[in-house]
């Protein structure tokens, strides 16, 4: 049996016991029910594997989670003070930055941590490059400086 | 439930709901599609987490502490993904984003915030 | 408290429901729509804890879910059938 669908069991078992909320020997039946007819099916579909359970991941992602989050809060507040500015000035912009080396799984999670701050939205992948568009051109410079891609990259190896 | 948590709830629920009123502020402000974008994904990344975290501190069972974590973190993952598809889509419509000049600076007021169509 | 981060939730509600109505392009009101649906599940899960039903977590889950997928296959629908002509009505200045 792969690490793979033991996770899967596991978090479906979390699953039911969160959403249901009642302890009684009928309610677990259907539940051990259930997690077996998701585990058919998804073994059915070829989706138990490292891209759906990136459990590699592991080690690193407590580390980088911290990290976004206070990239969020940063961009979160300048992005708030833009809103609030009396005379309001911009100075939008989109541009295409390279990216070299990344694996797929890493390219997404990449693509995603940029979408998700506040003031750079992710609007193409490509193989090896990234169009972003951002709300100042001051966050253009920050992910060129690229900071953000070799946490990435640490994260993925 | 001490006083400290209490306490702690209500600033972030308070400080949530101002972030909630920015981003709308910013929705209704911004000049073009691609910059009201970014206003919107600070209500969809911060106040959403502030709101969230605020209720957990007050929530009376780990049920309901484990439910709202799961929002959180189903919020988190997805909002991402529907920006992306939004934009990404927007632009290939042919959907121009408003840029500026050399060096300039897009001067957004004379616009009206909310005029007609 | 509750009740402050409920008002302010509506307060930002019927913002995006002005910028809904104003559009100017479909992008923006898909765009108003998203943020409205987000709002409502922060609304909804306020409300549960303001009447002390927490029950209502399990609404505000489906709801979260509806929302993103609303947003998907909304995308998917207009994807094909806006023609350029429409879509690029609002302004612009080449890049």
């Amino acid at each position: 049996m792969k690490i793979q669908t033991l996770s899967l069991t596991l978090l479906l078992i979390i699953f039911w016991l969160l959403n249901s909320g009642l302890f009684k020997p009928l309610i677990f039946i259907l539940g051990a029910f259930s997690v077996v007819l998701v585990l058919f099916i998804s073994s059915r579909m070829k989706v138990i594997d490292e891209e759906s359970q990136p459990l590699h991941l592991t080690k690193n992602i407590p580390a980088y989670y911290a990290w976004l989050l206070k990239e969020l809060v940063m961009s979160n507040i300048k992005v708030v003070s833009t809103i609030w500015q009396g005379h309001l000035q911009l100075q939008p912009a989109l541009t295409t930055i390279k990216m070299d080396h990344l694996s797929d799984m890493g390219k997404v999670i990449y693509a995603n941590s940029i979408s998700l701050t506040p003031g750079t939205v992710t609007t193409d992948v490509t193989e090896n490059s990234i169009t972003v568009h951002a709300l100042d051109k001051s966050s253009i410079t920050d992910i060129q400086s690229g900071a953000m891609e070799a946490r990435v990259r640490k994260l993925d190896n | 439930m001490s006083m400290v948590t209490t306490y702690l709830s209500w600033a972030l629920l308070v400080l949530g709901g101002f972030l909630c009123v920015s981003g709308s502020v910013g929705l209704l402000r911004f000049p073009d599609f691609f910059t009201r974008m970014h206003a919107a994904s600070v209500t969809d990344t911060l106040a959403t987490g502030m709101i969230l975290v605020g209720l957990m501190l007050q929530a009376p069972t780990w049920i309901v502490f484990g439910k709202l974590v799961m929002i959180l973190v189903f919020v988190l993952l997805t909002s991402p993904t529907a920006g992306h598809a939004l934009a990404k889509a927007a632009l290939h419509s042919g959907l121009k984003p408003l840029l500026p000049g050399k060096g300039g600076k897009i001067d957004a007021d004379p616009r009206p915030s909310a005029g007609g169509v | 408290m509750f009740t402050a981060a409920a008002i302010a939730v509506l307060v930002a509600m019927a913002l995006a429901l002005v910028r809904a109505y104003a559009g100017p392009t479909l992008y923006d009101r898909i765009l108003a729509v998203n943020v409205f649906g987000t709002k409502t599940v922060l609304l909804i899960a306020i409300v549960g804890f303001l009447t002390g039903r927490p029950e209502f977590l399990d609404i505000v889950m489906v709801y979260a879910l509806m929302n993103f997928i609303t947003v998907i296959g909304i995308l998917r629908f207009f994807e094909y059938s806006v023609s350029h002509a429409s879509a690029n009505s609002e302004t612009i200045k080449e890049q």
